[in-house]
């Protein structure tokens, strides 16, 4: 493409003050107040996408593609727990909360999870007995909040995660806007209907490292430490987070990186706060290995993990496992531009897409309650947008895919178990990637920093 | 081993000779359908998690000072604690009650969702932090920020306040009878009703206390945070 002279001759736009940010600035001159929003960081970011697979060839001798046996089991939760985690797959669903998703997307969350023999997870506001019925293995979060936190449903689940904090909001606590909060909603809250909910950002009952060991001590003793014990940091200060909670006694570490989504949240934490995916997992494997616990303390990476690529990239990286929310919601239908009705047809949702100010393929706008296709919402017209039966299907096809494609590659790699892919198994196609995930830069042996 | 008193059958526990984790797998396992009444459990020595996650109406009396989270998450079982306790006593408490003689450290009832909690002498800062439903009893006075982001239940201090009560309340009511050294945001203290010393006069009694409810000033949400606002005070 040629310059375009008039660009160049009066109307060039600044890179630092294009019209995106001028745009920006006019709201907030107007407004006097931040956006709020739902999903994660829109900013590109180093990603899975910047490295590559050094698949088999004369040096590496790869397996036949869908006929040799690929092993996907994952354990979870080894270290201390008497019933660790068995997954089929090493791709589990992102703790979401009820009351941002609708009863029915919990269920269907729990359905897919069991018929692909997957873990599912609880969300701010407690475990809904439709997620319970429907999930044969449920993590149980055990959040800043509280909201709804109940020692029967701890003693039911299959495991318990502290979350510490959220990859799009790391340190940040969230917001559930009272749009939302319906009677059902807010009785599991113990808060008036209607009002605007924020889920603190910091533990009632204790404050750092050292008190954490104590409160996982705890949960152990309550549950006979029968179940294992997560720990979820929002990837900031990876290492020492992952150490700390090392040391606190975890069995599992789930870091999200800054990819990650959220209900609801201002767009300047989604956008500005926390270290991108890639440069968590790298981090936090090292971080394992440093403390000589790789394998003894599994590690579940979330965080804009959308295709089997990029889960097996993870594993490569040093994870155990992954963890999928929005990949989820768009499976069933977030951001499409029609829902089906109980005949199956389609349905279009442009419309009130439009009411919400936004288009098909931009809306981030779960918070306002009124999602157009029925998935995070609490409206029980808009519930029925999203028939159970389709999303259940969809969720299991979606994940289903994922775990081909990442038994695909690692077949490619020469691996009869998914686990058994390694760093050497990456080459980086960027610098940036290079440096972060300590990855040699592709056709070098080159990692920036390091060599 | 276990003894019989007055016709009631006693278990006794020795932290010295058994470990938290026997006696609370005793407490979880056995004790629900062996028809044990009461718990007694010797040498605590300030040890953490003695007798969390409780599920069956017994007595549980620890003979001396406990650490961190004891009680924690009880429901139905009635729990004494002879001396002074450690961080988040009876946190997520669903029923039953739990009375320390002693004195509490931080976080005392927290996020608590049913139940009592007495303290007898003072409890430290973020009594009553995140409560749900709770009711929390305190002889003494409390730290600072206690009750912040209580949602329900009601917190009564017999003695002071410290600074910052009541900060962000939802629905929780505080009842003090000293001196409030400083309200947090969105509390403030309003006039008591009929329904207040009413509620208040049971939650004493209960609690072992005989103090006139009149002394007691009342302190609830002012509920301007209830809806997010961008134009009120740019501090929060
Ligand atoms: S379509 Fe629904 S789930 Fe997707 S971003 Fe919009 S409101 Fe959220």
């Amino acid at each position: 493409m040629g310059i375009d002279r008039e660009d160049v001759a009066g109307l060039e736009e600044s890179s630092l003050y294009n019209r995106r940010v001028q745009a920006w600035i006019q709201t907030a001159a107007e407004r006097g107040r931040y956006d709020i929003r739902g999903l994660g960081a829109k900013r590109k970011v180093p990603h899975f996408d910047d490295l590559t697979f050094l698949t088999g060839s004369a040096s590496r001798y790869p397996l036949e593609g869908y006929r040799e046996r690929c092993d996907t089991e994952t354990v979870l939760g080894s270290r201390y727990a008497k019933n660790p985690i068995r997954l089929d797959i090493p791709i589990t669903f992102a703790g979401m909360s009820f009351g941002s998703l609708s009863a029915n997307v919990k269920e269907d969350l729990g359905r897919a999870a069991t018929e692909l023999g997957t873990s599912t997870t609880t969300g701010d506001g407690g475990m809904t007995d439709e997620e319970r019925d429907s999930s044969e293995t449920l993590v149980y979060q055990c959040l800043p909040s509280r909201y709804g936190f109940d020692p029967d449903d701890l003693r039911r689940a299959d495991a318990v995660e502290v979350v510490i904090g959220q990859g799009a909001k790391p340190g940040g606590g969230g917001m559930l806007l009272g749009q939302k909060i319906s009677e059902r909603v807010a009785d599991m809250r113990t808060l008036p209907a209607g009002i605007d909910q924020r889920s603190a950002c910091r533990h009632p009952d204790w404050t750092g490292p050292d008190d954490l060991t104590i409160k996982i001590e705890e949960l152990r003793e309550i549950t006979d430490w029968e179940i294992p014990v997560y720990v979820k940091v929002g990837a900031t200060r990876v290492e020492n987070d992952v150490k700390l909670a090392v040391k606190a006694g975890a069995d599992v570490v789930v870091v999200d990186g800054m990819e990650g989504g959220t209900a609801a949240t201002q767009d300047v934490f989604i956008e500005h706060a926390g270290i991108p995916t890639l440069a968590a997992v790298s981090q936090a494997a090292e971080a394992l290995e440093d403390m000589k616990m790789t394998g003894e303390v599994q590690l579940i990476i979330s965080g804009g993990i959308r295709t089997g690529a990029d889960v097996a990239k993870a594993i490569a990286l040093g994870a155990d496992a992954v963890s999928i929310g929005q990949g989820a919601m768009f499976a069933l239908g977030c951001n499409s531009e029609v829902w089906h009705d109980e005949n199956g047809e389609p349905v279009s949702a442009v419309e009130d897409y439009e009411k919400l100010g936004t288009k098909p393929g931009f809306c981030h706008h779960m918070h306002t309650g009124m999602c157009p296709v029925g998935i995070a919402t609490q409206d029980p017209e808009l519930e029925k947008r999203l028939d159970p039966e389709w999303g259940a299907r969809r969720l299991r096809n979606y994940f289903q895919t994922l775990n081909m494609e990442l038994t695909t590659l690692a077949r490619a790699c020469g691996k009869s178990n998914v686990h058994h892919l390694e760093k050497e198994d990456l080459a980086s196609l960027t610098i940036e990637a290079a440096a972060i995930a300590k990855v040699p830069l592709a056709g070098t042996d080159w990692i920036p920093g390091k060599f | 081993m276990e003894q019989r008193a007055g016709g009631s059958r006693i278990v006794d526990f020795d932290l010295e000779k058994q470990t938290v984790r026997e006696l609370n797998q005793y407490l979880h396992k056995e004790l629900p359908k062996n028809g044990v009444e009461e718990v007694r459990i010797f040498n605590p020595d300030g040890a953490h998690h003695i007798a969390v996650g409780m599920d069956a109406p017994a007595k549980v009396d620890i003979m001396g000072n406990a650490g961190y989270f004891v009680a924690g998450m009880n429901k139905h079982a009635e729990v004494t604690v002879r001396g002074s306790v450690g961080w988040s006593v009876a946190e997520n408490i669903m029923s039953g009650t739990v009375r320390v003689e002693g004195y509490a450290s931080e976080c005392a009832g927290a996020s608590g969702r049913g139940g009592l909690l007495v303290i007898e002498k003072d409890a430290s800062s973020r009594c009553g932090i995140s409560m749900k439903g709770n009711d929390i009893v305190v002889g003494g006075s409390v730290g600072h920020f206690s009750a912040f982001m209580a949602q329900a239940g009601r917190l009564v201090v017999c003695g002071d306040a410290g600074d910052g009560l009541g900060d962000s309340l939802y629905e929780a009511v505080i009842y003090v009878r000293g001196e409030m050294k400083g309200l947090g945001a969105d509390a403030r203290e309003e006039p008591t009703t009929e329904e207040d010393h009413a509620s208040l006069a049971g939650l004493l009694e209960r609690a072992g206390f005989d103090h006139d409810t009149e002394e007691f000033k009342r302190v609830a949400s002012a509920r301007s945070l209830y809806h997010w606002n961008a134009d009120r005070d740019q501090g929060y």
